[in-house]
This record gives structure tokens, C-alpha cells and sequence, in this order.
């Protein structure tokens, strides 16, 4: 436990009856920092994030936040700000009157001009001062997002919580909100926990990246890291995608596609394994004597994904550059190696 | 999109056979309450409206029931539809044994309540007070099924939980949540509730008549014993004045400031 980290969470654990939502939970973010929590459904990060709200009770663990212990500390005393997955604003009241809220809660610190002063700056910030007298329900969904994290904002947060809040909008409002959100973050300099299920989402805007599973964070690190260097089987096939390629392993590195790559650390020491490889570490080039067909090629963009037959039959895919792909097309004939970076490998079987 | 010439004519002629419906009855009332019903009387006559105010039980009997109502809504805005909240939001395992002990008062009979109830009042006369008013104990019990029904529509439509949890957050406390965040928002079922619950009281006749206590209907009843024009123009009266409540209830989305107390 980092004596820096200004949210520690501390051997969390929560049962819903037979079902471990936490098992033994610890996390530390530090100030400043925007923590995503990313992993299957049921793995517990809503659980976890909850429970730093007040709004969950805990089995077993220990919360602390600037240094208070806030285990035990009533949801509504915490100072928490939190953005829900399904719209939460207020329908009797305004866009500003959502936003002022929790400053009225606190209306011995913040006087009516002062309160308005906030809620405007606020809603400047998230782009919607010309939307302060709208209701939710005049207001689309990506504008009522916007608002709800305005009203979190509003009131100072000691951590912004934010639990799934983009899920529920249409892909292009996601992209510019979860922006929005990062800029602003970063802005505010607010601590902020970042629940999803989204992978792109969670490695586009956080700091680093915690992955979940079972009620335990498998994994915790930058999301590059995250990405090209993970501890275990779990994270390196849910964040992104990777082609299972079986080979021998000796002395950290095995032997696939006839190169030889080191492996991970966490990967198998010997035997036979399943390397984990990503489509962008596979290299293709075009060989009327190659021994791999493309079958397939999927148009995503700036890059394109191909589908390539090796000759023992085995499938693989590999990602390169749209001009690239588009060159070789589908049937081409290829030679397929390995980019020289490390993989991670499973025990096979 | 501008609609066919033949939804128009249907949706007209549903407006027409339904204002028909509720004005018949109304009209039928008020031809009977200006029919003449003595031998002085030459052809129509308004005497049965003027009479009302000779009535000497009516007005008493018109306040007492009011103020019955007033205090049956009272216990529906600071007891009902807070504990209905509360059973939706924290203890949603007794929402069904909640809802049946509402429904209850719908599946007895009145006289059975009647009965039941008879000793409680003779008690409550004697040791308390003996004003109809009491009556609004046994009112808030009868008006549950409408009042309950009618909150839990409007508690199933909101996601209350979402709502709750986000003023939590903010700072609010379990009163506020319930008084300044949920009540505003089921803010219609409370007013449909509530009406329900205002026609019943009004229009309650039969525990009032055999508890002995002299109601706005008891007395209509009375004064119909009498003299049947007058007893109508009084309930036809009374129904303008219900309508009339009903056109100055708030139709604009939002009127006034929200209700936003502390209580804890």
C-alpha cells in the first residue's frame, strides 16, 4: 500500500450470497489520477465502486480517502460526486437546479450567488450554458450526462465516481464525451474512479487501467502497459485481441510461426504452451511462395484486419495499415512471421 | 403529421359518446332539482337551489367532511406515500405483503369494517372526541387500495433508486430524498392518489350512517328524506364544486417551488 495514494482501498470484500462480488480487493489511486476499472460483467467493479460511494456495505476491508478512514462514513457525509449509468438527474428540476443541488445541501457554505456563479461555470465548462433552464427531459442523453457530471462536479468531490456513464449513448456521443470527460478531469484535477466494460473507453482516457475478475483486480497498470505487457492469461485475451498460437517454451522464449519471441513474465517457463499473440505483432508480406492465404480481410479504418489460412491449417489474424491490407487483398498468398516483441504464453490444454 | 379526416371523425365521436356519458347524468340532476315540487309552483323553479342555504346540517356537515379530507390527505402526503417510498426503496421484500395489506379494505365489505371498527369508535366517542372528523382514521385506512395503487404506478415508472442514490451523494439525507426527490417526482400518482381519496371521503355514506356521525352525505340523505330536489341540487352542487377543484388543480409541468424539507 502506497503511503501517496490518496484513495486506498484495502482487502474490500462483499458477498451477495453464494456469489463473491469482492474478494479481497486492494487499490490505490493517487491524487490527481483517473483509475478505470475494467472487466466482465459480474467481476465486482461496480461492487467496488459502490462501496467508495457509501452506497454499498462492505463484508470485510478498510476505505480510506485523504488519509480518513470513510469505511464506515454515511454515503450522504462522504463528498463523493458520481455519474450513474442510467440517467439520474432530477425531472422536477432544471439543468441548473440539478447542478446547484448538492451546493443548496450545503447552503451554510455557499450563498445564492455564489451557488449560481458555480452551477454556471459548471455548465459552461460542460458545454451546456444555454441549456441551464432546460429540463431532462429536453435535453438528449448525451446532454443529460453532461449535466449529471456538471452536478457532480458542482460540489467539489473529493473522487469523481463514475460508474459506466456512457454507456447508454449512441458510439459518436461516447467518443466526444468520454474526451470531454478526460479534459475536464484533467482540468479539475479531480481523483477519479472510472467503471467499464468498454476497453476502448478505459484505455483512452485513464491513467492507468485496473482489470477485474472474480471480485480480485487480476491486473493494474498504464493502459499501454496493460496492453503490451500482461501478467496474466485473463488480461491478455479481454483487452484487445490475440491469436492463440501453439508452441514450445525454453528458457523465456518460445518458438512460433519459425521465429523464436520471449515471453512475459507470468508466462510458463517450459513445455508446451498457447502463445497469446497480438494481430498488429504478426507481420505479412506478400510471397507467391508463401506459406499462409488470406481468406479474409475486414475494413476497420485506418487499418484493416485480415484473416490468414497458415499451411497447418491453423487460423490467425493480423492488423496492418489499410494501404498495406488493401495491396495484398483477399486470396493473396503470404509469408507470415513474427514481430520481435513478447508474448505471453499459457499452459497448453 | 397531419391526420386522416377518418382518426378525427373517430376520436370525435369517442370525445362525444364519453361527454355524453358524464353529462347526461348531470343533466338529468339538474331537470330534476327544477322540477316544481309543490303546488305553488308554476313550471320551473330554481326554490330547491335557494333552499340549500336554509339547510341548517349542511354547511356544518360540508366542513366537518372537508376537513376530514383535509386531514385524510394530510396522512396521505406524511404517511402514506412516505412509507410506500420507503417499502419501494428499502425494503423491497415487503412489497407484496404491503400491497395485499393495502388491497385488504377492497375485499371486506364496508359493513364488515362496520362492525369491526364499532367498539374502537364508541371508545374514541366517549374517551376522546366524538367529531365525524375521528372518521378520518377509518377513511385513511379505506382510501389505501386507490391511493396505493396509484403510487406504486407511479414509483414503478420512476427509477427511484437511481434518483435516491444520486441525491445521497449530493448530500441529502433519507428526508430529503424521500420529501425533496421522490415525492416531486411521482408528483401525478400523489394528485390522482390524493383525488381518488377526496371523492371517497366525500362520498362516503355508509360507516359514517351507521356510526351515527352527521357527514356531508349523511345529510344529503337526510335532507332527501324530505324533500328529493333539494337533496339533488345539493349533490349536484357538490359535484360542480369537486369539477371545479379538479379545473384549478396545476396543469403547467412545473408550478411553484419544489417541496423541499428536512425532517430528520
Amino acid at each position: 500500500m502506497s503511503s501517496s495514494a490518496y484513495v486506498q482501498l484495502v482487502d474490500l470484500a462483499k458477498h451477495f450470497g453464494k456469489v463473491k462480488a469482492l474478494d479481497g480487493l486492494s487499490l490505490d489511486i493517487a491524487k490527481g489520477e483517473l483509475v478505470a476499472l475494467l472487466g466482465p460483467s459480474g467481476c465486482g467493479k461496480t461492487t467496488a465502486l459502490r462501496a467508495l460511494a457509501g452506497l454499498q456495505v462492505l463484508d470485510h476491508g478498510q476505505m480510506i480517502v485523504d488519509g480518513k478512514d470513510v469505511t464506515y462514513q454515511n454515503a450522504n457525509k462522504r463528498g463523493m460526486g458520481m455519474v450513474f449509468q442510467a440517467y439520474s438527474l432530477f425531472p422536477h428540476m432544471t439543468a441548473r437546479e440539478n447542478v446547484e443541488y448538492g451546493l443548496k445541501l450545503r447552503a451554510h457554505k455557499t450563498s445564492g450567488d455564489k451557488r449560481k456563479a458555480r452551477s454556471s461555470e459548471l455548465l459552461e465548462l460542460v458545454g451546456l450554458s444555454t441549456h441551464a433552464h432546460h429540463y431532462p427531459y429536453q435535453l438528449s442523453g448525451g446532454q443529460q450526462q453532461r449535466v449529471a457530471l456538471a452536478r457532480a462536479l458542482a460540489i467539489s468531490p473529493k473522487v469523481l465516481l463514475l460508474d459506466e456513464p456512457l454507456s447508454a449513448l449512441d458510439a459518436k456521443v461516447r467518443t466526444q464525451l468520454r474526451e470531454e470527460i478526460r479534459r475536464i478531469q484533467m482540468e479539475l484535477g479531480t481523483t477519479t474512479l472510472f467503471v467499464t466494460h468498454d476497453q476502448e473507453e478505459a484505455l483512452s482516457i485513464a491513467d492507468r487501467v485496473g482489470v477485474m475478475r472474480n471480485g480480485q483486480l487480476e491486473q493494474i497498470a498504464a493502459p499501454a502497459e496493460l496492453y503490451d505487457r500482461p501478467n496474466t492469461a485473463f488480461v491478455a485475451e479481454f483487452v484487445g485481441l490475440t491469436n492463440p498460437i501453439p508452441g514450445n517454451v525454453s528458457s523465456g522464449t518460445i518458438e512460433i510461426l519459425g521465429g523464436v519471441v520471449k515471453t512475459l513474465p507470468g508466462s510458463i517457463t517450459s513445455g508446451a504452451g498457447i502463445a497469446l499473440v497480438r494481430p498488429e505483432s504478426i507481420d505479412v508480406i506478400a510471397s507467391k511462395s508463401g506459406n499462409a492465404t488470406v481468406f479474409s480481410a475486414s475494413f476497420l479504418g485506418a487499418t484493416c484486419r485480415l484473416s490468414i489460412s497458415l499451411a497447418n491449417g491453423t487460423r490467425v489474424t493480423a492488423q496492418l495499415p489499410s494501404p498495406d491490407a488493401i495491396a495484398l487483398g483477399a486470396g493473396a498468398t503470404v509469408n507470415v512471421a513474427l514481430l520481435d516483441l513478447p508474448v505471453f504464453v499459457k499452459a497448453a490444454g | 403529421m397531419k391526420q386522416s379526416l377518418g382518426v378525427r371523425l373517430w376520436r370525435w365521436t369517442i370525445i362525444f359518446v364519453v361527454a355524453l356519458y358524464l353529462l347526461v347524468p348531470l343533466y338529468a340532476m339538474f331537470d330534476f332539482s327544477t322540477k316544481p315540487f309543490s303546488y305553488a309552483d308554476k313550471g320551473r323553479t330554481f326554490r330547491a337551489w335557494t333552499m340549500i342555504a336554509s339547510q341548517p346540517d349542511l354547511v356544518p356537515a360540508i366542513t366537518r367532511s372537508l376537513i376530514t379530507a383535509a386531514i385524510v390527505m394530510a396522512l396521505i402526503l406524511f404517511l402514506i406515500v412516505p412509507t410506500a417510498i420507503w417499502v419501494h426503496l428499502k425494503l423491497p421484500a415487503l412489497r407484496r405483503p404491503f400491497e395485499l395489506l393495502c388491497l385488504l379494505p377492497l375485499a371486506i365489505p364496508a359493513i364488515v369494517i362496520v362492525v369491526g371498527i364499532a367498539p374502537l369508535y364508541r371508545w374514541i366517542s366517549i374517551n376522546i372526541n366524538e367529531s365525524p372528523i375521528t372518521l378520518a382514521g377509518v377513511y385513511s385506512m379505506l382510501i389505501l387500495p386507490y391511493t396505493y395503487r396509484s403510487l406504486s404506478a407511479a414509483l414503478d415508472a420512476v427509477d427511484i433508486h437511481t434518483l435516491a442514490e444520486a441525491a445521497t451523494t449530493l448530500g441529502a439525507t433519507i428526508s430529503r430524498v424521500i420529501f425533496g426527490i421522490i415525492m416531486p417526482t411521482i408528483k401525478t400518482g400523489i394528485v390522482n392518489g390524493s383525488f381518488i381519496a377526496i371523492a371517497l371521503v366525500l362520498g362516503e355514506y355508509t360507516i359514517s350512517n351507521i356510526l351515527n356521525f352527521k357527514t356531508f352525505q349523511v345529510v344529503i340523505a337526510q335532507i332527501g328524506r324530505t324533500n328529493g330536489n333539494v337533496a339533488v341540487a345539493v349533490s349536484l352542487a357538490s359535484l360542480l364544486f369537486v369539477i371545479f377543484l379538479l379545473l384549478i388543480i396545476p396543469t403547467k409541468k412545473r408550478q411553484g417551488t419544489v417541496l423541499d424539507v428536512d425532517v430528520a
